[in-house]
């Protein structure tokens, strides 16, 4: 059997980092490989080089054993290349119908929607897809979504089909159709490169699989004759430590209470529930359901709609602005790092104010403290060990482990009782991540009450002492011991199926 | 009756005949915007344009070929506009001011050194048509007596924008570029190329409406003579919804409160007060439109 | 996306001079080739518009004058920049803030100078500021684009002035659209060189450029202007509230830009003029864009304007190239201030600049 894309010693830098440093990589014809790696291993860059929208500096690329010479995405389409990126590349106010032609319309003056219509149909019945051509974009689940990406590019003829890091907005349930899916299109003769950082749908999908870790190629080995194990290896180059220490802590008082809140219009209920000190609790679910509201109206960043309550420490704060609350004792490390918890231009001093820049300790008569402010940031800095030459540096020049740490640093560094903490290692290599688990938890011995949304169900049931899980807006259960509750079990509720009685309230 | 009389024979022409500028300003606008990009330049365009055909008719003596001088810098001012945002990335309001500027600075800077004051000289004017049989109707008649070829050409521009957009999939790919032109990027569409060329032609339309005000409804260059109808056409595309034929019913309620003025004026207002009409319209307007929702989401985002 | 520099790495700050210094000189240059063009010699109108601008004391007077309205207009657009939103509505503002001050004067001729003349000001400074509301809460609560409205602001506000100067505030028997002159309690006085146009004004604006510096730098509500400025989102859920700061941003922008207006006429006319100021509001964008919205840069961005524009008459006078041109270099200034990185699509590679030296 032949290759269907050989990529020969791609090396591409890019100011002050060697993205891809000579990686060799071949994919066979009618495989499923798996290109897995930690975020900034160089996977992305490399495909990018496969697609054309980098041009490497050093090695070359056959495709189908001719020399490939794309330079940008249509180029990338006539050579039977498609990719399914990981944010979907949809026009929201467009058709289904549209969006699959856009690019690719029928010849003519005006526009014939009915052929192309033909031919797409036929398609999505060929392959058991089912999409409403007619719906806009915006009223589709993820899941019929990323379909259509599929169809996308089959309707442009490509055999050989890139997933980015398909599975980060499915639910477990969703995951097993897209794999079967995938199965159906490599039964069909098509090549697949499957991007993931993720081990087990590595093991699950793939055929044979290439690691990468800084910009090199560490292996490439045939799936079924790895483990789990040996591949984690490869990726982190150290044997990880998959267990977690979360020893008992005697849960006090009860610190956030939160009654009736309405996270998204059209949910039939309400969300309702209540956190101790020294507990823990997860919310679990896919992503866009209700986190991100729930998050923001806890922290007054978005005004909760009439109804409901949120009490911290005993005291109803339900009308109070988000500067009240943080100066009330509870810390946001919020879902967007990049968007909504630094500022990017601003020194890494400067963002140790974010947030506090009217307390009393940094602030006097309007005027900011600014010796005071330095002291802080670099107690801080030297605490939590961010990597940084000096607090006058812009603050996007760090890494985004580093960045996070200045995040997390400042808002504990005024000692909440309350902790909201959002996604919290999106983004971020295995040593980060440690990192950030290991302050989780010494919060919760500390005694703060903490709230963990994220959508990686590894994390929440991990460090979780309770969990709850999220979808369309509602709760859909939750379980008072993290231990009682299976993966399975989760992933249902998180696809909005009802497993055990409903804890949301009126 | 002698109002409805004057409004039939006197400020609907005139309000239409005043449209067409900012008609083809919104136009110019509505592309520019639907592939994503800021083009307050539009006023500029218009500037350069109305001062082009001057020059072009002041030389040959023709106006429609200095109506084509006019298309032509407008486009290049077009040009000027896609290349600074899109190539050089730079700030596309900003761009847009400078462009506003460099043509007010320019052409005051040429027809001093042309002509030795701020006013050109007379130039021949485009020649007013009169369709036959038409003119005879009884009070709409007016509409096909003594007006210019701009009148009719007006309807044919907002047909054939329409028809683009909606119809073709030129115009398909111009509304996913307006939304997200990183999927349209995917999707194997050249949207630079695609950026390129419409604002080039949204620069040739609001030239060609510049031309219309210096040689057609006027027939001399002055310093600024364009006079906010750029800015009109953008807050007119606005109103309009993002479509030709909502941007032209739009600008021609601009118009008519302009032409108003015309007959108001005088001893019961003041001209500074009618004057300003056409602005608090504008303003009013703007704040009148609800949620701003047909607007392309990815405005002023080039990827 | 623009990017918002703040006093970081010194690299970035030298990157910034490095480009403002070069725009500068490519706009110059590109003015030189269209005086080539007419068959002048580019030098000799460059010289004497340095000349015109410095020849004599009552000539670098007249300079420091032409920048003050200029420095102004420049801070109010880089106090809304540095917030995030594009004033180009300082035009109308310095009209807003100028009549207001002239009708106050004109109405109350007989106070004393210590109250005529701070509470004139602040008149002025108030009218400007609440003109410059209604983009600022347009913005804030429809959320329609500031220049778009602040376009329509100016020209309401420029021909009302002109409706009032022309009509129920006529100087009685004038031809031209003015108002009557005001007490001379209410004049700015002149400063250093008798007979130019230097008045304290000048002096005001400094002032206020050093204001600007401390508040956007040193207090916290600066900081809140920067920070909505650079990342609204981050703002908000630091507790800033982007729609309060956007407000407050166009009401001190606003009462800056009126200060130019105000400064203008008590220093220089001492009445309301109709056209009074050739559209200083919008040069106002060039000086602030240059300095990069750094408030002491825009003392010398300023500086740098106001010798075109008061070298710019004699250079029409003497080698007879007009002095619109520097409206064009003005906006071509713009142009390359507005492109990052403007620099590096002009680097000579190294071994040819070295040949030239050679030579």
């Amino acid at each position: 059997m032949g290759y269907a894309v050989q990529m020969k010693g791609i090396t591409k830098s890019f100011p002050g980092v060697l993205a891809n440093d000579g990686i060799d990589f071949a994919v066979e014809e009618n495989e499923i490989h798996c290109l897995l790696g930690e975020n900034g291993c160089g996977k992305s860059t490399l495909m990018n080089v496969l697609f054309g929208i980098h041009k490497q500096e050093a090695g070359e690329i056959l495709i189908k054993d001719k020399k490939s010479t794309i330079t940008n995405t249509k180029e990338a389409h006539d050579a039977g290349i498609g990719m399914v990126h990981q944010h979907f590349m949809l026009v929201n106010p467009m058709t289904a119908l549209d969006n699959i032609m856009l690019g690719k319309e029928p010849i003519g003056l005006f526009l014939d929607r009915q052929v192309a219509r033909r031919e797409i149909s036929a398609m999505i019945e060929k392959y058991g897809f089912q999409i409403d051509l007619d719906a806009s974009v915006s009223e589709l689940a993820v899941g019929i979504k990323q379909r259509m990406e599929i169809v996308k590019i089959l309707y442009r003829g490509a055999d050989i089909i890139i997933m980015d890091e398909p599975t980060a907005v499915l639910t477990p349930q969703e995951v097993q159709e897209l794999f079967k899916i995938l199965t159906g299109l490599k039964a069909d003769g098509k090549t697949i490169i499957f991007i993931t950082h993720k081990l087990e749908e590595t093991m699950a999908i793939s055929d044979r699989v290439t690691v990468l870790r800084g910009g090199k190629k560490v292996k490439t080995v045939v799936t079924a004759q790895s483990s789990e194990k040996e591949l984690a290896r490869y990726m982190v180059g150290y044997d990880v430590n998959f267990d977690l220490e979360r020893p008992p802590v005697e849960c006090g008082d009860i610190l956030l209470e939160v009654r009736n809140v309405q996270l998204l219009p059209n949910a039939r209920h309400s969300v309702s529930f209540e956190i101790r000190k020294g507990e823990i609790l997860g919310i679990a679910g896919v992503d866009g359901n209700g986190q991100q509201e729930l998050e923001e109206m806890i922290m007054g960043v978005r005004k909760a709609p009439k109804g409901g309550s949120i009490i911290v420490n005993g005291s109803d704060i339900t009308g109070t602005t988000t500067k009240f609350r943080k100066a009330y004792g509870m810390g946001h490390i919020p879902s967007d790092r990049y968007k909504s918890a630094m500022v990017k231009d601003f020194s890494v001093r400067e963002n140790y104010m974010l947030g506090f820049q009217d307390h009393a300790d940094l602030n006097t008569y309007g005027f900011i403290k600014h010796k005071v402010l330095a002291a802080f940031s670099q107690a801080q800095i030297k605490k939590y060990n961010v990597v940084v030459s000096s607090d006058e540096s812009s603050i996007g020049t760090l890494s985004g482990g580093n960045q996070q740490k200045v995040i997390i640093s400042r808002e504990l560094g005024h000692d909440p009782d309350v902790v909201i903490v959002a996604q919290p290692t999106r983004g971020l290599d295995i040593g980060a991540i440690e990192f950030v688990h290991s302050t989780l938890i010494d919060l919760r011995r500390q005694g703060k009450a903490v709230l963990l949304i994220s959508v990686e169900l590894t994390e929440i049931m991990t460090l979780s002492d309770r969990i709850a899980v999220l979808c369309g807006g509602e709760i859909m259960d939750s379980f008072e011991n993290s231990r009682d509750v299976t993966r399975e079990q989760l992933g249902l509720l998180m696809a909005g199926k009802a497993v055990g009685g409903s804890y949301g309230e009126e | 009756m002698q109002f409805l009389d004057s409004l039939i024979t006197h400020i609907l022409p005139l309000g239409y005949q005043l449209s067409i500028p900012i008609a083809l300003a919104a136009i110019a606008a509505t592309i520019s915007e639907r592939l994503g990009v800021i083009n307050l330049g539009i006023e500029g365009q218009m500037l350069v344009g109305a001062f082009a055909a001057v020059v072009g008719s002041h030389l040959t003596g023709s106006p429609v070929i200095g109506i084509l001088f006019g298309m032509i810098a407008g486009g290049v001012f077009g040009l000027l506009h896609v290349t600074v945002c899109v190539k050089l990335r730079s700030n596309q309001a900003v761009c847009g001011v400078a462009i506003n500027l460099l043509a007010l600075g320019l052409t005051d800077f040429l027809t001093t050194l042309i002509w030795g004051t701020k006013i050109s000289a007379l130039v021949t004017r485009l020649p007013n048509v009169t369709v036959p049989l038409l003119e005879r109707i009884p009070i709409a008649g007016v509409f096909f007596r003594n007006q210019t070829v701009f009148f009719y050409l007006l309807p044919l521009i907002v047909a054939a924008a329409y028809i683009f957009f909606y119809k073709t999939r030129w115009g398909l790919r111009v509304m996913a570029i307006g939304h997200n032109p990183q999927a349209a990027l995917s999707a194997g569409i050249n949207v630079v190329k695609y950026r390129y060329v419409g604002l080039m032609i949204a620069g040739v339309l609001a030239g060609l409406g510049g031309a219309y005000l210096s040689v057609a409804f006027n027939n001399a260059f002055v310093s600024d003579m364009v006079a906010g109808r750029g800015f009109m056409g953008i807050a007119s595309n606005i109103f309009g919804g993002w479509n030709p034929l909502g941007s032209f019913l739009a600008s021609f309620l601009f118009a008519f409160a302009q032409s108003l003025r015309y007959y108001v004026a005088g001893a019961v207002v003041p001209t500074q007060i009618t004057q300003m009409l056409p602005y608090a319209i504008t303003l009013i307007v703007l704040i009148a439109v609800k949620k701003r929702s047909r607007a392309p989401e990815a405005m002023g985002v080039l990827e | 996306m623009e990017k918002n520099k703040t006093f970081g790495s010194i690299g970035a700050k030298l990157g910034d001079l490095g480009s403002s210094l070069f725009s500068i000189a490519l706009a110059l240059a590109m003015g030189a080739v269209i005086i080539l063009f007419m068959g002048l010699n580019p030098l000799t109108a460059y010289a004497e518009l340095w000349r015109g601008a410095f020849q004599n004391p009552t000539a670098i007077a007249n300079t420091l004058s032409r920048a003050t309205p200029l420095l102004l207009c420049g801070l109010s657009v880089a106090v809304a920049r540095r917030a995030g939103l594009f004033n180009i509505g300082a035009e109308g503002q310095l009209h807003a803030g100028a009549i207001a001050t002239i009708l106050f004067m004109l109405a109350f001729p007989s106070l004393p100078r210590i109250l005529l003349l701070p509470v004139g000001i602040l008149i002025g400074m108030f009218a400007g500021a609440a003109w410059a509301l209604i983009p600022g809460i347009l913005k804030a609560k429809r959320g329609i684009h500031e220049v778009v409205v602040c376009i329509m602001c100016n020209y309401l506000i420029i021909l009302f002035c002109a409706y009032l100067v022309n009509g129920p505030f006529l100087e009685p028997g004038s031809h031209v659209g003015q108002t009557t002159l005001i007490a001379e309690a209410g004049r700015l006085s002149n400063l250093f060189v008798p007979r130019s146009q230097l008045n304290t004004g000048f002096l005001i604006a400094i002032g206020v450029a050093v204001v600007v510096y401390i508040f956007l730098f040193k207090t916290s509500l600066g900081f809140k202007f920067r920070t909505v400025g650079s990342n609204p989102e981050a703002a908000r859920a630091g507790g800033i509230i982007p729609e309060k700061i956007s407000i407050g941003a166009m009401a001190f922008a606003g009462s800056i830009a009126a200060l130019a207006g105000i400064t203008e006429v008590l220093g220089k006319y001492y009445r309301f003029i109709d056209g009074f100021s050739p559209s200083f509001g919008f040069t106002g964008i060039a000086v602030a864009f240059l300095a990069r919205s750094n408030p002491f840069g825009i003392i010398l961005s300023a500086l740098l304007f106001g010798t075109l524009d008061s070298g710019s008459l004699r250079m029409a006078r003497v080698t007879g190239v007009s002095s619109d041109l520097i409206i064009v270099i003005q906006a071509l200034v713009i142009f390359f201030v507005a492109i990052p990185n403007i620099t590096k699509f002009f680097k000579l590679p190294k071994n040819v600049i070295l040949a030239r030296f050679d030579k």
